[in-house]
């Protein structure tokens, strides 16, 4: 069954092709079929190659499967091929198995929009491409996935695309990303120079060998990479692309920009733990930008009024918590955090979706209201989502993940302890502004009409996710409740192991703040409230302190500037006053040539005056 | 003689197909595609190994005697290098006769004549041996191409043709002095009087005169690279020429550059070189990023591709003086991708053009509603332009960046900087022309999408650059040989390697 690995991202991309080249051709029915199955089938074979890797483990728990050698050139050769362990396993399940759902729920969200098979070709391109990241043996391999996810996310926050401000925010996600690649890339040169090799596996490994514990190249490629994920997972300093991203279709926002891609810089730093472990400051600096990104994106989603802009800053903030795992250590934490947020985060951005797609499309949570009666199934989906995402304690998945994130902090000296402090205080404001957002939107009156009914697909898609974001932390329970490892053993052969802690105090406070954060919520906002006023702070926090100010001012409007004044290319000048003067050379000359023979005469003895004047006095 | 061939069955097509056109337009068109039909299996026979025999690696070769009074000769030879610039020339030749069927309708047989004989230049540029003739082949190259801009070109094409033809005409002069002298110092040396490459490379000299030799070299080739700052003629000559004019700028005659400084500006005088390379490096870096800059501040979207090429030509610079095996292989590889991919874009612009009539993108805007499949491919090759991994272009650049880092990392981390600005110009041509709001066309009626004929070229562009970029190893291999001899002879001698290292 392993032999048919490649099949996984191989069948999306499959069904990408044929979307692409039957474009107007299918009929929409046949479209949607293309892009949900296309994807289920890939998940269908991913799950039993799971089911046999689980039960059967390969020698050495990979498994290695070489496409073809890309290329082998001057002592540098890199190869497509797939690997297959416990890290990528769980990633390739998360990708297939949530992807399918928001398929499928999108295949009825989509009914009725101009370019429904672009639509799918495009998500299905994604799909592959965030395969062969997760996938990939190689760095350039990976780094092709990288950049593939890279287009799928510009090609779909751009979908609607007769309206400029999508393309707008689709190029600036591309552009502010590319930043960080280019960094990756960087690094990923660094590294094939210093350490002979782009294999990811035999780079990890000559890395520890041949570098020392805190040596300055090592820093420097850790740092690099760190610049990679930052980009990719709108981390600080390069996050002001992800908000703008909601102008995407809802299932995207779910599936890129929630459950899969933006994780991807989890998923690198994950995977280069080894190179982390030898930079001890680049690893400091990835919690740092976890803990400073979550509480700057925690306040944002406090401030602002769209659902979608609510969920994304919430999204950025939940991966400020797993670059806080990764940068204290607990690196099976940071994953489980990925897995328990791909269920909760998609649940809630579709959900917000189903919302939405019944109420015209009004995305403003204070023109909603009162919705719990009338949307009973997204109302139910959604609450359970911002359950988990508010860890509330005991029954949600969201609360094991970050309870084991937040334990892995409290143990990890001075720093973690430092990090502690804001993963505790990001913890309340998530579940103040999550359940902000439920009781505006659910409860108070209704303000808006609601229209349509919801078909299998939506339902059974908030169903399952519902059930995952609820039973999902089970695999993986406190020593206090059981005690149960599944996914950290799973991870043991590819992750170091996480610190265990056995003192009940981190846990009983992260179930604590998160309790009061929703009861503050409850008591602010029970009763129908009118959107804020626009007080100073209100707008710092509305535009996430301002970055996008900073940013434009000194560097997009410098660029903007230098190419409208230098369109005309200022080296043409330089050659143009060649010709000005040449011209004017000319205009000289010609002068002398005006038919007066008097001129001439004159000309010619003053020549041979100065003639002989030489002659005689040289 | 295969060699021999290559170039008259071009050089006897373009006569043929001026005289075939005063019976019907059609005629030149089918004659011109037969033609280059031929060539292309003629080269395509030439792939394999090479001979090797010493420190050469022809895999054929071709030596007439022409002036032996003066040490003239009809030296031919071919390695990898030169086939795959051959089979991209004759391919995208082939391209242009496709998509000018309807373009061109004037003076059809002339047209066709010129696209011909410029392609037999840039042929003969590729396998000249001797450097008189491949300063003759050099020439033949620019008078065609000064025609095709000048006759069938837009509204200022005597400017640009006029531009053109100054930039290149002095810059091949100072080509040829230092042609002249170099022949005069091996004479002095050997008492040999000859233009034979092979046996001028290794002419001992002394530094200064190197230097100066190199320098006139490297200008000619820098102009028709062209490198920053001496591109200006290039975003003129390609708004102005017809498209197919355009695709044989961009796609081979912007190679020759490239071409010799690898056959000759390193080979020749190896140490000049490489204590000359900082600054060439310095220069494609710097041609990277301005160009950049300036295709982002374009409104003609020809000028906009225009300086996208400059500004791959920045990396291909960057490579060349990078001089090692990586970095090589990224050029051959970056030359064939922005062939493939800047070529396919002058294309889609021209037939934009024939369509909507302009060329301003503040004019366009929400194209893919009214031509989805020129815009889809639009899309897919501004992407390859903007270098993305698995299209052909990607690796070209990485192969580049590669090289390069083991020689300068400041230069290459700045260079890395082009993918940024790429990605920003590239997605500003696909908003500004295809995504937005629709645009009153100057035309009320809707245009028409691409027809077969342009689809069938787009459809061999795509295949080409996406083979090129998950496959290339067949390039790399085919090239590998001649490389390695042109490394060897471009190899800084001894004391001047200690001294660069110092």
């Amino acid at each position: 069954m392993r032999e048919l690995l490649w099949l996984v991202p191989t069948l999306p991309l499959l069904g990408s092709a044929i979307l692409m080249l039957g474009a107007g051709r299918l009929s929409t029915r046949v479209e949607a079929m293309i892009g949900a199955l296309s994807v289920g089938l890939a998940a269908i074979i991913a799950f039993t190659i799971a089911a046999g890797f689980l039960l059967y483990a390969p020698a050495g728990t990979v498994y290695e499967q070489t496409l073809w050698r890309w290329l082998d050139v001057g002592g540098f050769s890199a190869e497509i091929g797939l690997r297959l362990d416990a890290l990528s396993l769980v990633m390739m399940l998360v990708i297939t198995g949530v992807g399918f759902f928001i398929h499928l729920f999108a295949t009825e969200f989509m009914e009725g929009e101009e370019g429904y098979g672009r639509f799918f070709a495009h998500l299905n391109l994604f799909v592959a491409a965030m395969l062969l990241l997760v996938l990939a043996d190689d760095f350039l391999a990976l780094y092709a996935g990288w950049e593939g996810v890279g287009l799928g996310s510009y090609l779909l926050i751009g979908f609607w695309w007769r309206d400029p401000a999508n393309g707008l925010a689709a190029r600036k996600a591309f552009i502010v990303t590319r930043i960080g690649d280019t960094a990756l890339l960087i690094g990923l040169l660094l590294i094939a120079s210093r350490l002979g090799t782009l294999d990811i596996a035999g780079a990890m490994k000559n890395a520890s060998q041949t570098w020392q514990v805190g040596s300055p190249v090592a820093t420097v490629a850790a740092f690099l990479l760190l610049g990679g994920a930052v980009g990719k997972s709108a981390q600080l300093p390069l996050q002001t692309w992800l908000p703008d991203a909601m102008a995407g279709p809802t299932p995207v926002s779910a599936l890129i920009h929630a459950a899969t891609m933006v994780t991807a810089g989890v998923y690198l730093i994950a995977r280069t733990h080894a190179l982390f472990l030898i930079a001890p400051s680049a690893q400091l600096a990835v919690g740092v930008v976890g803990g400073a990104t979550l509480l700057l994106a925690g306040f944002s989603a406090l401030a602002q009024n769209d659902i979608k802009r609510i969920l994304a800053y919430s999204t950025m903030s939940q991966i400020g918590y797993m670059f806080l795992a990764l940068g204290v250590g607990a690196w099976s934490a940071a994953l489980f955090h990925l897995m328990t947020h791909a269920f909760f985060k998609a649940l809630l951005f579709l959900s917000a979706g189903a919302i939405t797609m019944r109420i015209h499309h009004e995305q403003n949570i204070f023109k909603m209201g009162g919705l719990a009666r009338r949307l009973p199934a997204a109302f139910w989906s959604f609450l359970i989502g911002s359950a988990a995402l508010a860890a509330l304690p005991l029954v949600t998945a969201g609360f094991y993940s970050k309870e084991a994130i937040l334990s892995g902090a409290w143990a990890d000296g001075t720093s973690g302890r430092v990090l502690w402090v804001a993963g505790i205080f990001g913890a309340f404001i998530t579940g103040l502004y999550i359940f902000r957002a439920v009781f505006i939107v659910f409860f108070g009156e209704e303000h808006t009409h609601v229209s349509g009914t919801y078909g299998w697909r939506v339902i059974v898609t908030l169903t399952v996710l519902s059930v995952l974001s609820v039973v999902g932390g089970l695999i993986e329970l406190p020593p206090v409740f059981g005690h149960v490892t599944l996914l950290s053993n799973l991870l043991a052969p590819v992750l170091p192991a996480t610190r265990e802690v056995t003192n009940l105090t981190p846990l009983l406070l992260a179930s604590l703040v998160a309790l009061l954060g929703i009861a503050l919520a409850a008591v602010l906002y029970w009763r129908p409230t009118r959107a804020p006023a626009e007080t100073p702070l209100w707008r710092f926090w509305h535009a996430a302190g301002g970055f996008d100010w900073l940013y434009d001012r000194l560097l997009v409007r410098p660029v903007l500037w230098a190419a409208r004044v230098g369109r005309n290319d200022v080296v043409d000048r330089v050659y143009d006053s060649i010709v000005w003067a040449t011209r004017v050379a000319h205009q000289e000359v010609r002068r002398t040539q005006n038919g007066r023979v008097r001129w001439y005469t004159a000309g010619l003895a003053i020549g041979s005056i100065c003639l002989i004047a030489i002659a005689v006095l040289r | 003689m295969i060699l021999l061939w290559l170039l008259l069955v071009p050089a006897a097509g373009g006569v043929l197909a001026w005289i075939a056109g005063a019976r019907h337009p059609d005629w030149p068109r089918w004659i011109a595609l037969f033609v280059l039909a031929i060539d292309f299996i003629l080269a395509l026979t030439l792939i394999g190994p090479a001979v090797a025999s010493g420190h050469t690696s022809w895999i054929a070769s071709l030596d007439l005697p022409w002036i032996p009074q003066l040490g003239i000769s009809f030296e031919l030879g071919l390695d990898g290098l030169s086939l795959v610039l051959i089979l991209l020339a004759i391919a995208l030749g082939f391209v242009s006769v496709v998509i000018s069927w309807t373009e061109i309708t004037d003076r059809v047989g002339l047209f066709h004549a010129n696209l011909l004989w410029a392609t037999t230049g840039v042929i003969g540029v590729f396998l000249a041996l001797d450097l008189f003739l491949f300063f003759f082949f050099w020439e033949l190259m620019l008078v065609p191409m000064y025609f095709l801009i000048a006759l069938w070109g837009h509204e200022r094409r005597f400017y640009a043709a006029i531009k053109f033809f100054i930039f290149t005409q002095g810059s091949g002069l100072i080509m040829l002095v230092a042609i002249l002298v170099l022949v005069f110092v091996h004479q002095h040396a050997t008492g040999h009087l000859t233009f034979d490459y092979l046996a001028l490379l290794g002419t001992k000299m002394s530094p200064s005169t190197a230097f100066w030799l190199m320098l006139g070299f490297f200008i000619a080739f820098a102009v028709k690279l062209p490198a920053v700052p001496f591109h200006t003629w290039l975003p003129d000559a390609h708004t102005e020429a017809p498209t197919a004019g355009s695709v044989l700028l961009a796609g081979i005659l912007l190679k020759t550059g490239a071409y010799g400084l690898i056959r000759f500006v390193v080979p020749l005088f190896p140490d000049a070189a490489h204590a000359f390379a900082p600054v060439a490096m310095a220069l494609g870096v710097i041609g990277i990023l301005y160009a950049a800059l300036m295709a982002f501040g374009q409104n003609d979207m020809k000028r906009l591709v225009a300086y996208s090429s400059v500004s791959h030509m920045g990396f291909v610079l960057l490579g060349v003086f990078a001089w090692n095996t990586l970095a090589l292989q990224g050029v051959v590889v970056q030359m064939l991708a922005h062939g493939i991919s800047t070529g396919a874009l002058f294309i889609l612009v021209g037939a934009l053009q024939e369509r909507i009539h302009t060329r301003d993108m503040r004019l366009m805007g929400g194209l893919w509603g009214a031509v989805p499949r020129l815009s889809a491919f639009g899309m897919v090759f501004a992407i390859a332009s903007l270098g993305l991994p698995g299209l052909g272009n990607f690796i070209g650049e990485f192969l580049i960046l590669l090289g390069s880092f083991r020689v300068s990392v400041p230069l290459t981390v700045i260079a890395a900087g082009g993918l940024v600005a790429g990605a920003a110009y590239a997605l500003l041509l696909v908003q500004r022309a295809f995504h937005g709001k629709a645009s009153p066309h100057p035309d009320a009626a809707k245009p028409i999408d691409l027809t077969a004929p342009h689809l069938a070229v787009m459809a061999v562009l795509v295949i080409a650059i996406i083979g090129l970029g998950l496959y290339p190893q067949p390039i790399f291999d085919q090239v590998a040989p001649g490389l390695a001899v042109l490394q060897h002879n471009g190899a800084p001698s001894v004391g001047a390697a200690a001294q660069g290292s110092q």
